[in-house]
């Protein structure tokens, strides 16, 4: 296990070097340099930017430079807000797109079992039909389309209602997060009441409940006990994926509701080509990933005993 | 026993009698392909997308044959019109300047009230005055106001507590308007007193717009009054007065381009790649494997908004063309890994065994057993695989990575969309709902395909 877990953590870190070093050749291989997009500048001012950014010197000492300062956990200052460090950006907005992100996993996974074991235990009958079209839509519908319309359609209950059910944009409360989580994860739940509802019915007809049902357990025991406890665990192999998902849905969502989250301050860095803020929340977030990816294949071999970890 | 050699002819060694019920094929014989189709249609979900999917490719394609409107063509007169086929204009003298006056047959009143027919060009009020009034806010509402009294943005305020008028001239549209005129105490507080007239706008037009946009034929000579009719925008235009039937139809080009051709790009790259590695096998087949598992480990749409950065897009280009190369480069490892693992199973069949037996080369074994039998595994990853470039399309484009303007994009009129959302919901909802639309059609028919193609992959019903 701990051999094991030592193994996967060692391929993480390989795999963010990686992905540091393509983001490293990526962003040096773009046209001209971060600088010359600037206003007109004399030849002194741009020697001195040049020499601020380290870009006076050769790309080789300048890739060591990056990674000597990435292993320190140093992503460097932002090009558009000079005295801005990336990592107090990271550290500033991160926790928002992590509170956002985790309620929306909640939602998606307490959502997806529950509609998911529903539609398997009515199977072919109308509440499966009903539910499974609504999966078909949701898993059709992009995230910035639901974020649009959820919007649209809380307004127009807002001014039905005359009152403010729900704050329409912005972050700060509880009930700011309600309905961006809702929408970010919709798409996840419908994808994980899918997997749950296949896992389910395979469950429903297996051995152990049949002898389960034999012995007289009653049937919530059974479904609790029994079917729930193993049809769930599909939908943790697919969690990594769906926080990878839930991640990058967290960009539009958060451009779309006005949350001051990493996701908006990303795509916003990528429009005004903020070059290093781009390289550290593209690494940072790759990190993260990665290493989400390992907890929940760690955290599947300690649910699942019969999966053995090697 | 008599050895006397017979002579064997030909004939002897063909069939004694012809007996074809011995074999007990009863049915027609099917190919597997058959078998699939007859199948798929069946599934009356599957058969509904089909049609839907044809039905998009001939909006894509041939309709911009029959609807010939530029989509890049702006009309700043005619920005974020409803969608509708309402577009008769009344011909109007040029704008003056008015002095206040009422105006020959309207009817002056104490309250609030028009001092001319109220057209798209201005709309004119004169009012009264209110006894122990200090002063007015003028209003607009396009709903009647309720008996809360919220009447959002003031237009006008007036210090004055005599007579006085006003005339609106923005952005005036052929509806009705709901004007307040609220009175002010001594401190400049708006009271409860206010007086609210309704005004139907009518669309008008000057003759010399007339001429300018070519309405009418160049040897017609209309006059005041007369009616002409506006160019037509079934799907109301965009907030720079571009057509949104001829937007979306453009948009509908680029969507299903990269949704057609990149996923048979990536998916044909994938295909030789995990073909090669698994037919190969060992040493060679562990490398490809684990150059694949980096760029699997690459987060997708992170890369892809990296590779646009990268690209960057030059002034006119659309910004398709890196699109299309980043998703091949970052999407193929999915197609190689399911395909390697299909081609090792394959390669331990006992029928591939008697065929290398019988002599066949490594090429011919790739060709006609391998690639054959991974075809329904393929077709599948590909309709699933179309969706998911349109999901990314769209998603970058929202983004404002995708497409340049002036192309368009259903992602980046989506985009668009949202800044007028409230007053003109049409703008994100055709866009939006196309998406949604053609993703949920490949969606059913790749659920479809998987149910009559493998049944292997069936999903549980």
């Amino acid at each position: 296990m701990w051999q094991y877990t030592l193994k996967r953590l060692l391929q993480g870190v390989i795999t963010v070097w990686f992905i540091a070093t393509a983001t490293f050749v990526a962003m040096h291989s773009v046209p001209g340099d971060p600088l010359s997009g600037q206003r007109a500048m004399t030849e002194g001012i741009r020697a001195n930017l040049e020499a601020r950014y380290g870009l006076d010197r050769p790309v080789t000492e300048q890739y060591f430079i990056y990674m000597g300062n990435l292993l320190r956990g140093d992503f460097g200052i932002s090009f558009t807000q000079q005295n801005r460090q990336v990592n107090d950006i990271i550290r500033e907005h991160f926790p928002v797109s992590a509170t956002l992100g985790v309620l929306a996993i909640l939602f998606a996974a307490l959502g997806g079992v529950l509609w998911g074991a529903l539609t398997a235990l009515y199977r072919n009958r109308l509440p499966d039909t009903i539910i499974m079209f609504l999966v078909i839509l949701g898993i059709s519908v992009p995230s910035f389309v639901f974020a649009a319309l959820g919007q649209l359609g809380l307004v127009s209950i807002n001014s039905l209602l005359g009152t403010s059910l729900l704050p329409v944009a912005g972050w700060g409360t509880v009930s700011h997060m309600i309905l961006p989580a809702l929408v970010l994860g919709m798409g996840t739940m419908a994808y994980l009441t899918r997997l749950m509802r296949s896992s389910m019915l395979e469950i429903i007809n297996s051995d152990y409940v049949r002898t389960a049902r034999a012995k007289g357990l009653p049937p919530a025991r059974i479904f609790t006990r029994h079917q729930l406890r193993n049809a769930i665990l599909p939908v943790i192999t697919v969690l990594g994926p769906a926080i990878a998902a839930i991640t990058t849905g967290g960009f539009v969502v958060e451009l779309v509701f006005a949350i001051p989250g990493l996701g908006r301050y990303f795509v916003q860095a990528v429009q005004q080509l903020d070059y290093t803020v781009i390289m550290g929340t593209t690494v940072f977030y790759g990190a993260f990933l990665v290493f989400m990816v390992i907890v929940v294949d760690l955290l599947y071999g300690w649910i699942d005993p019969r999966v053995r970890l090697q | 026993m008599s050895d006397s050699p017979v002579a064997l002819t030909p004939e002897d060694f063909s069939p004694l009698l012809e007996r074809p019920d011995k074999h007990g094929i009863s049915r027609p014989s099917r190919s597997y392909w058959q078998d699939a189709w007859i199948r798929l249609k069946k599934n009356r979900r599957a058969i509904l997308s089909l049609w839907m999917i044809v039905a998009l490719v001939a909006f894509a394609l041939l309709g911009p044959l029959l609807w010939q409107v530029d989509p890049a063509r702006q009309d700043i007169d005619q920005i974020s019109q409803a969608p509708g086929v309402d577009r008769s204009a009344i011909i109007v003298a040029p704008y003056s300047a008015w002095d206040g006056s009422l105006l020959p047959g309207m009817t002056a009143s104490p309250q609030l009230h028009l001092a001319a027919p109220p057209t798209s060009q201005a709309v004119r009020l004169r009012w009264e005055g209110v006894p122990g009034a200090n002063g007015y806010r003028l209003y607009r509402n396009i709903f009647p106001i309720d008996d809360q009294l919220a009447f959002g943005l003031p237009i006008a305020e007036f210090p004055s507590a005599a007579a006085g008028y006003y005339e609106d001239r923005l952005d005036l549209r052929p509806r009705s308007y709901y004007y307040s005129l609220v009175a002010l105490d001594q401190n400049g507080v708006p009271t409860t007193e206010h007086q609210t007239l309704e005004a139907e706008v009518v669309r008008v037009i000057t003759l010399e717009e007339v001429r300018e946009r070519g309405l009418v034929a160049a040897e017609s000579m209309p006059g005041e009054g007369d009616e002409v009719f506006l160019a037509l925008h079934p799907l109301g235009t965009d907030y720079l007065g571009r057509d949104m039937l001829a937007r979306l139809m453009a948009g509908a080009q680029v969507s299903l381009f990269i949704g057609f051709v990149a996923p048979l790009l990536y998916v044909l790259l994938g295909v030789v790649y995990g073909s090669v590695a698994g037919f190969l096998g060992g040493r060679v087949d562990q490398v490809m494997m684990r150059f694949a598992d980096f760029v699997v480990a690459l987060p997708f749409l992170l890369f892809m908004i990296l590779f646009q950065v990268v690209f960057g897009i030059g002034p006119g280009e659309s910004g398709i063309l890196p699109m299309l190369v980043a998703l091949v480069v970052l999407a193929w490892p999915a197609t190689a890994r399911l395909v390697r693992g299909q081609v090792l199973q394959i390669r331990e069949e006992a029928y591939i065994g008697a065929s290398r037996l019988l002599g066949a080369r490594s090429g011919y074994l790739v060709w006609r057993h391998m690639i054959p039998n991974t075809l329904g595994v393929v077709l599948v990853t590909l309709t699933f695989a179309v969706p998911s470039a349109i999901f990314t399309e769209a998603f970058l484009s929202f983004i404002g990575m995708g497409v340049a303007p002036p192309t368009a994009s259903w992602g980046s009129m989506s985009n668009e969309g949202l800044a007028t959302m409230l007053t003109h919901p049409h703008e994100l909802i055709f866009p939006s709902l196309l998406i949604s639309v053609t993703v949920l059609a490949f969606n059913l028919l790749g659920d479809g395909l998987r149910d009559a193609l493998d049944v292997r992959m069936r999903s549980v019903e």
